[in-house]
């Protein structure tokens, strides 16, 4: 772990736990709907990135803005999204943050500045960008964070829109999120060179942090991101981090491209989560006993969740043809 | 009334928008200083200045998925594609991304975009500069498709399609950017899904978009000299498509000539073709007829690059076809 702050940050590293631990419930609860199929669909699992999310969106405003991937709980959950609207919007009701018709991988949450998951690797890179255009020609002090995978980086869109970034100054952060596989592949075996190098390349500051630690993740985050509103960005940042599923909730045989044991490996020795909370327990911030009552709470909501969205509205048939158009009720009337 | 050119209409328009409402402003290459390779522009940054008119690297993909993301958060981008033919390039971000959002995320979230570009060949210069891509991202639903037909529509449309809140594009034709035609000094917008009748008659209907209206109109002349009486019409939009301006006036004559400058096969003639085809069917004399762009890319040769977009000749020629009975023969 990072070098400790005081004690006055108590409720920030609680709530940093907390949301981790909410991050991991959540996915356990949607990787059990896939396999008792009660869930339409496939989903992306975030567990083993949770320090990544977390240490970043800590470090934001609601009025920060992110834009997310198809592994993209995490990064909802960590910008403050809550269980039962997320639950549904996974099941397709008509009370899921987009009424069902976004799905996993196109949860999107307005109200924490939260502007999307993207089912197109790298496809929000632009999007990012042009939030922190927005935030620059209107002069407010929004910051942008642009979260994708190593897999990512191979496409072009994002050379373009860091070369105007740059050029731009603006106030967006890249961060990559290296957990190794680009899909089914060894990002070794995908990416030449360095990752970081690509950004230096514009001129652009980066760094390469830890992925598991989120003290580290957050310190890191917390300068860019004040620096970023002061008009110093753009940042990159690649966290170096693992995901304990497969590219998918389906991709279960995945001993073709990688092994049991260094996935045991990273659970065992590199949680981020069994490591900040040894760490607080250590620190005496919180008692085993806090934490595992903290562990069931988020568990019962996490359970009851589920069962509200289990049995939620599917929307009505007569909302297929709403919100094509922002001006026409029903596009096909 | 005063006349001015369709690109000093697009200039003009852009202007008092951006006068009017701060949050538009205009993205693409040589947008600024240069004012566009066709100096539509011309003036605007000296003044909005450099931060409402944005000079890019040549970046399709990056500028558009950029103008989506400011879209979403405040803003109104007018995104300058110098050649309609680069939209291939920003297909992802226009039609997985702008076009999306809004139904995605539930109504939630709104990409109030315009993306401003060009159609037409006969410029000599060839196939990757002179397509009329249209029918492309008419057939992704989400997207609202404008055609002008002349400097009036290209300022009551830019107005209209800046002031939507949805992800507009708006295709110019080349040619006409130095035409001019009257154009009130008062301002005014023209509402999408309006066609507009050019002309009316009685004896067949010409439906043409954008620079095919211009070839219907000197195709109503030529018939008029026969005593051929010929409506013609223009949609305007594509998207939304003022389907019962179009049925009206096929039901009146009873013969339909579609003429659009995409290419044939699978395009904008062949819907609208379509449409009429099934709900006026019972008042047809004769088959509706498609008249597009040759289904071949777009060659540099003047000999034949002519020959591959619809003259006024050849739509007169149809409609003598469809007078006098012969293409119910050769159906």
């Amino acid at each position: 772990m990072s070098p400790a702050k005081t004690k006055t940050n108590t409720e920030d590293y609680l709530r940093m736990y907390r949301q981790m631990v909410r991050i991991r419930t959540f996915e356990d609860n949607a990787n059990q709907l896939y396999l008792s199929a009660k869930m339409p669909g496939l989903t992306h699992m975030y567990s083993g990135e949770e320090a990544v999310a977390v240490g970043i969106c800590e470090a934001l405003r609601v009025t920060d803005k992110i834009t997310s991937t198809h592994r993209g709980h995490g990064h909802c959950v960590a910008k403050g999204a809550d269980f039962k609207e997320m639950f549904c919007e996974l099941l397709g009701k008509e009370e899921g943050y987009c009424r069902g018709k976004g799905g996993s991988m196109h949860i999107a949450d307005q109200s924490n500045g939260n502007l999307g998951a993207n089912a197109i690797v790298g496809g929000s890179m632009g999007i990012a960008t042009g939030s922190a255009f927005t935030a620059r020609l209107l002069g407010r002090d929004d910051v942008t964070v642009c979260f994708f995978g190593d897999g990512a980086t191979a496409q072009g869109l994002w050379y373009e829109v860091m070369n105007m970034a740059a050029l731009w100054k603006l106030p967006v952060i890249y961060a990559c999120e290296n957990n190794g596989y680009s899909e089914y592949t060894k990002t070794d075996e995908i990416a030449a060179g360095s990752i970081v190098a690509r950004a230096e390349a514009f001129g652009i500051e980066s760094h390469q942090v830890d992925g598991q630690d989120v003290l580290a993740v957050n310190a890191l985050t917390q300068k860019l991101v004040e620096r970023a509103r002061k008009g110093e960005g753009p940042f990159f940042i690649e966290l170096m981090t693992y995901r304990y599923h497969g590219h998918h909730v389906g991709d279960i045989n995945r001993e073709y491209y990688r092994s049991k044991e260094e996935e045991q490996d990273w659970k065992v020795n590199r949680d981020p989560i069994i490591r900040f909370r040894s760490w607080l327990v250590e620190q005496g911030i919180a008692s085993e006993e806090e934490i595992e009552a903290m562990n069931a709470e988020i568990k019962e909501d996490a359970a009851a969740a589920v069962e509200y969205a289990l049995h939620a509205k599917y929307p009505g048939a007569n909302e297929v043809d709403m919100h094509v158009f922002t001006d026409v009720e029903h596009a096909l009337a | 009334m005063r006349e001015i050119t369709l690109s000093q209409a697009v200039n003009e328009a852009l202007a008092e928008e951006m006068r009017r409402d701060e949050t538009v402003f205009i993205i693409g290459e040589d947008v600024a200083e240069a004012g566009t390779p066709f100096k539509v522009l011309s003036g605007l940054v000296e003044e909005f200045g450099t931060d409402r008119v944005v000079d890019t690297p040549i970046a399709e993909p990056g500028f558009m998925g950029l103008a989506v993301g400011a879209a979403m958060t405040g803003t109104r981008p007018v995104v300058d594609l110098m050649f309609g033919d680069f939209i291939f390039l920003v297909m992802d971000q226009l039609c997985n991304q702008a076009a999306k959002t809004h139904y995605m995320s539930g109504g939630k979230l709104n990409v109030p975009l315009v993306l401003r570009t060009n159609l037409g060949a006969t410029r000599r210069s060839a196939a990757q500069h002179s397509q009329s891509l249209h029918a492309l991202v008419a057939h992704i639903p989400g997207l609202k498709v404008a055609l002008p037909s002349s400097a009036y529509e290209a300022k009551g449309l830019m107005k209209t399609a800046i002031r939507d809140n949805n992800p507009v594009v708006i295709f110019e034709d080349k040619l006409m950017y130095n035409d001019k035609a009257p154009v009130p000094e008062e301002e005014f917008l023209i509402p999408f899904g309006e066609a507009n009748i050019k002309r009316e008659g009685h004896d067949v209907t010409l439906i043409g978009t954008s620079s095919m209206v211009q070839v219907c109109e000197k195709a109503a002349d030529i018939l008029a000299a026969e005593g051929i009486s010929a409506e013609v019409i223009d949609p305007r939009t594509i998207v939304p498509l003022d389907e019962e301006t179009l049925l009206k006036s096929a039901r009146k004559t009873s013969r339909v000539i579609v003429v659009d400058e995409g290419h044939q096969s699978y395009g904008i003639t062949g819907e609208i073709a379509s449409r009429i085809n099934e709900k006026a069917f019972y008042h047809l004399d004769a088959p509706v007829l498609r008249m597009g762009a040759m289904d071949v890319p777009v060659p540099f040769s003047p000999a034949l690059e002519d020959i591959t977009v619809p003259t006024p000749e050849g739509v007169a020629e149809n409609a003598r076809k469809l007078m006098s009975g012969e293409m119910i023969h050769a159906a």
